[in-house]
């Protein structure tokens, strides 16, 4: 029965994502962490998967889709963004400011 | 300890480090390899937990396809250069670990969940329908009935993605 | 019901078929002078041929209760249920022959009168939609439907007192009458919720049927209801305190005054009195209050009408004070005596003001012939008119003497039964001698003042000057056909009601049994003996013979001079022609404080600093200071999002675990 530990690991490594996504400023690895904690929630689904069916497993299969399309058009936009700025240092970036 | 737990130990371990130096290191395309290493582990980890299939599309999806792009994208904006750091200062260091710190906390007050055990699968039932299905037929019998719309639909969205990404990305259309 | 009273609602749907044509015909500015001649008058020659048939079929039938002919559910609301009703008794159809006899009649001298206007088309339609409305209150089953009427004639009075709205001074004078309206209206609206609350019905027969349970005889309900609605009826009656409009209203086209401002919608409060006689005999304090407001605004209405010089100011104020008359007489009980002099004198008023707009039409045509300026309706320009108009001269006589009150004319026997009525009561109360003496003033009043203006009109030497006489000639046949059927009636209107002493008396009086016999219980039983009837007929006629001997002893039309020479009046005199500075004191006391506090203190104050400035404006800049706080929340910079999302993300976790650890 690994479903507790499995949980406890997927923690530790959202945990760590997300730590990473606070205190980075370079787009590339921002994203590179979003991929962690992404992973560190399919860590969770599988867990569960083992213990109630085969469902978490599907989703699983779904993020990943979900995670493929979204490297793709993130890095897309981060590649129009370099092409702009000439930087991805995510400070120089704020089109959002009200 | 039996030994699919040393097994689980080691690899979480493995996965924990490799995250750390992940989120740590100055050089994006270290921070990319040492994910990649993590993405291993946990791939590693998903057949420990009978996810045979799903533990091969990591390593294939994740491991080899995503991670691909990244480095790519990478070396095509040429970030592989030494630029200095790009990570916050001490206070903010601090401050980001505490809320890291705490985050994780938090998520291990959720992890001690048990399941209801009126839907708890008897022990090995996992294993057992991917002795027999195989581990393609194990998840895609569900894939396939139960989730077939979903899976269409992920389909386009990913013909939506392609799309997007060479819109964007794109100097001149 | 009588088939014939089933066809009730086409009476209504006729002049409403005549707005409709003629207001798409002026709004479309049409040429079709002789379309909108044919529409608006065959309207009311159709409408008045089926009020007949509907008077016919009544009077062939049992009249034992109304007959209500229910057209649809107008407004159900819980215990509130209320149809568009029509309701065909003795009194709303006696009211329905007024009504549209005379307006038939009006319409035709419209052709001749206002034949050279341009809003031609514009003022027919407005004169089919006021009869329309004027019938819709009269045939009203129920309070809500009489109120729409109430205001629908409102709302016409206000639209042709303003016809000619370039000219600002008529413009206003339409809503002098408007807002004044409003003041009586409040009082109507007013009193039909306390009859809702109180009877839990709104219908004219249910109301009057469980009267007599759901209130106690002079109880305190029952009085303020019955003065409410007598609120009402002074805003449409012009009594005192709210007379100052129908005299403005005369700014309107002539024949107009003689519709709406003497005739019809100003007798409708005297009308509404008459048909809730249960509501106002069960209040005696209510009903001394109509008789004493009235003989108060007849007395007080005639002594202004004394010094006018404009020949339309004398017949408004003249209205007023007649209309005086008519509330005195509901007031004690009289009620079919009210509506009796309420016909009558919508004959003989009617003709007056016709007879004043022929002459008024005659003296326009003169002056705009010479491109003088002077002014038509000013009594000073004209004098001697007999020579040039002998048919208008001749009938205005015939009216002059039925308003006087000459014996075998129409008003004399009107204004009698009134006057009887009242004295009968004076054995109750001294205070009803008091009322009929105030009566008998102002009749030797009605005579001096009818007298004068017949004098100076039409009498003496023609002031009005020596190339307008050649352009004096009477009017049209189109104009005097109309003055010829109103002088008719004049003097044989009085026919429906002699007086008990005569035979054949009390035809009217009958007519109405089955709609006054409610009240009667609740009223004293009055019987003048047959002396002292006589001596009252006596007497009235030697006070008439005095009012008029009077002003044609008194008065020297040849001394008079035309109204750009005349000398400036003093004393009473002065006091007069300026009506008791009335408009002065409510300019003084009412409008000038209302206009202040408006200004200074609901304008200033309240809209411009606390609405604008805390509702308006204040909410504004309180959303513009929070937008600008958001706004300082988003920077821009990625790292305070995820910042604010992972803080936000740990709040939920906490409340997802419940607060353990």
């Amino acid at each position: 029965m690994l479903l507790g530990p499995s949980l406890g690991l997927s923690a530790v490594l959202f945990s760590l994502g997300v730590a990473g996504v606070l205190f980075r400023r370079n787009a590339i690895v921002i994203f590179i962490c979003i991929e962690l904690m992404l992973n560190a929630v399919n860590l969770s689904f599988i867990a569960f998967a083992q213990q109630l069916g085969r469902s978490g497993q599907v989703i699983v299969f779904f993020v990943m889709a979900v995670a493929a399309a979204e490297a793709a058009v993130g890095l897309a936009i981060m590649i129009a963004i370099y092409r702009h700025k000439d930087t991805i240092d995510v400070r120089e970036i704020n089109l959002l400011r009200g | 300890m039996s030994q699919t737990e040393a097994v689980f130990w080691f690899f979480a371990a493995v996965s924990v480090i490799s995250a750390f130096l992940c989120i740590t290191r100055r050089n994006p395309v270290a921070s990319a390899l040492w994910l990649v290493n993590t993405l291993f582990a946990l791939a590693a980890i998903f057949i420990l937990l009978d996810a045979h299939f799903i533990g091969a599309l990591q390593v294939l999806v994740y491991a080899g396809a995503i991670m691909v792009l990244f480095l790519f994208v990478i070396m095509l904006l040429n970030l592989g250069r030494d630029t200095g750091t790009d990570m916050l200062g001490w206070a903010g260091r601090i401050v980001m670990l505490a809320v890291g710190a705490l985050l994780a906390t938090e998520l291990l007050v959720l992890a001690r969940v048990v399941p209801d055990q009126r839907f708890v699968l008897p022990a090995g039932t996992l294993a057992r329908i991917t002795e027999e299905q195989g581990a393609v037929g194990a998840i895609a019998a569900p894939l396939f009935r139960d989730y077939l719309i979903p899976f269409e639909i992920t389909s386009v969205l990913l013909l939506a993605a392609v799309v997007g990404a060479v819109v964007l990305a794109k100097r001149r259309l | 019901m009588p088939a014939t009273v089933g066809w009730v609602w086409l009476v209504l749907l006729f002049p409403l078929a005549g707005f409709l044509a003629n207001g798409a015909i002026s709004v479309l500015r049409l040429d079709a002078k002789r379309a909108v001649t044919t529409i608006g008058v065959g309207a009311l020659v159709l409408s008045f041929l089926v009020a007949v048939a509907v008077m016919a079929g009544l009077a062939g039938a049992p009249a034992d209760a109304p007959y209500v002919l229910s057209l649809w559910q107008w407004m159900p609301a819980g215990r509130l249920e209320i149809e568009l009703a029509l309701q065909v008794d003795q009194l709303s159809a006696m009211m329905l022959l007024v009504v549209t006899g005379v307006s038939m009649v009006i319409h035709v001298f419209s052709v001749g009168y206002m034949g050279e206007d341009p809003g031609y088309a514009r003022y027919f339609s407005y004169l089919n939609l006021f009869v329309f409305f004027m019938l819709v209150l009269v045939l009203g089953a129920n309070f809500p439907v009489m109120f729409v009427g109430w205001e629908g004639v409102g709302l016409c009075s206000y639209l042709l007192i303003g016809f000619w709205f370039e000219n600002e001074a008529f413009a206003n004078a339409g809503k002098k009458a408007f807002i004044m309206n409003r003041i009586g209206d409040v009082g109507f609206l007013l009193a039909m919720f306390m009859i809702f609350q109180a009877v839990g019905t709104l219908s004219f027969i249910e109301v009057f049927e469980y009267a007599p349970r759901a209130f106690a005889i002079g109880g305190t309900a029952i009085t303020l209801i019955t003065l409410a609605l007598f609120v009402g009826a002074i805003g449409k009656s012009a009594q005192i305190p709210l007379y100052t409009w129908l005299p403005d209203a005369m700014a309107g086209p002539t024949p107009v005054s003689a519709l709406i401002h003497a005739a019809t919608m100003v007798t409708a409060g005297v009308y509404m009195v008459a048909r809730a006689n249960v509501l106002f005999a069960m209040a005696p304090i209510s009903s001394f209050t109509v008789a004493a407001v009235g003989a108060i605004t007849a007395l007080f209405a005639a002594t202004v009408a004394l010094k006018q010089w404009d020949i339309k100011k004398v017949l408004a104020y003249s209205t007023v004070s007649q209309l005086g008359y008519m509330f005195m007489g509901v007031g004690v009980g009289a009620y079919a005596a009210g509506i009796f002099h309420l016909t009558t004198h919508a004959f003989f008023k009617a003709l007056l003001f016709l007879g004043a707009g022929s002459v008024i039409h005659a003296l326009h045509h003169a002056y705009h012939h010479t491109h003088s300026s002077e002014e038509a309706q000013d009594m000073r320009n004209m004098g001697g008119l007999r020579k040039w108009m002998p048919l208008t001269a001749t009938f205005m006589w015939i009216a002059t003497l039925a308003i006087v009150g000459v014996p075998g004319f129409s008003g004399f026997f009107s204004k009698d039964e009134i006057l009887a009525a009242t004295f009968a009561r004076g054995h109750e109360a001294a205070a009803f001698y008091v009322l009929w003496a105030v009566g008998v003033v102002t009749a030797l009043l009605t005579a001096f003042y009818m007298t004068r203006l017949m004098i100076y009109t039409f009498h003496g030497p023609n002031r009005s000057g020596e190339k307008e006489q050649q352009h004096l000639h009477e009017s049209p046949w189109v104009m005097t056909g109309p003055l010829l059927v109103l002088a008719v009636l004049a003097i044989v209107g009085g026919l429906i009601n002699l007086p008990a002493v005569l035979p054949g008396s009390g035809w009217l009086h009958h007519w109405l049994e089955p709609v006054t016999e409610l009240s009667a219980a609740y009223l004293p039983e009055v019987h003048l003996s047959h002396s002292t009837e006589w001596v009252l007929l006596g007497f009235a006629t030697l006070v008439a013979a005095l009012g008029i001997i009077g002003a044609w002893r008194l008065l020297k039309p040849a001394a008079l001079k035309p109204a750009r020479e005349a000398p400036e009046e003093t004393g009473i005199q002065k006091v007069l022609l300026n009506k008791w500075y009335v408009d002065e004191i409510y300019d003084t006391l009412i409008v000038r404080p209302i206009m202040w506090v408006s200004e200074n203190v609901l304008w200033k104050v309240i809209d411009k600093g606390i609405i604008d400035g805390f509702g308006a404006n204040g909410s504004a800049n309180l959303a513009r200071a929070m937008g600008w706080l958001g706004s300082r929340l988003q920077t821009g910079y990625l790292g305070t999002y995820v910042f604010l999302f992972v803080l936000g993300a740990l709040i939920l976790l906490r409340v997802v675990t419940g607060w353990e650890l």
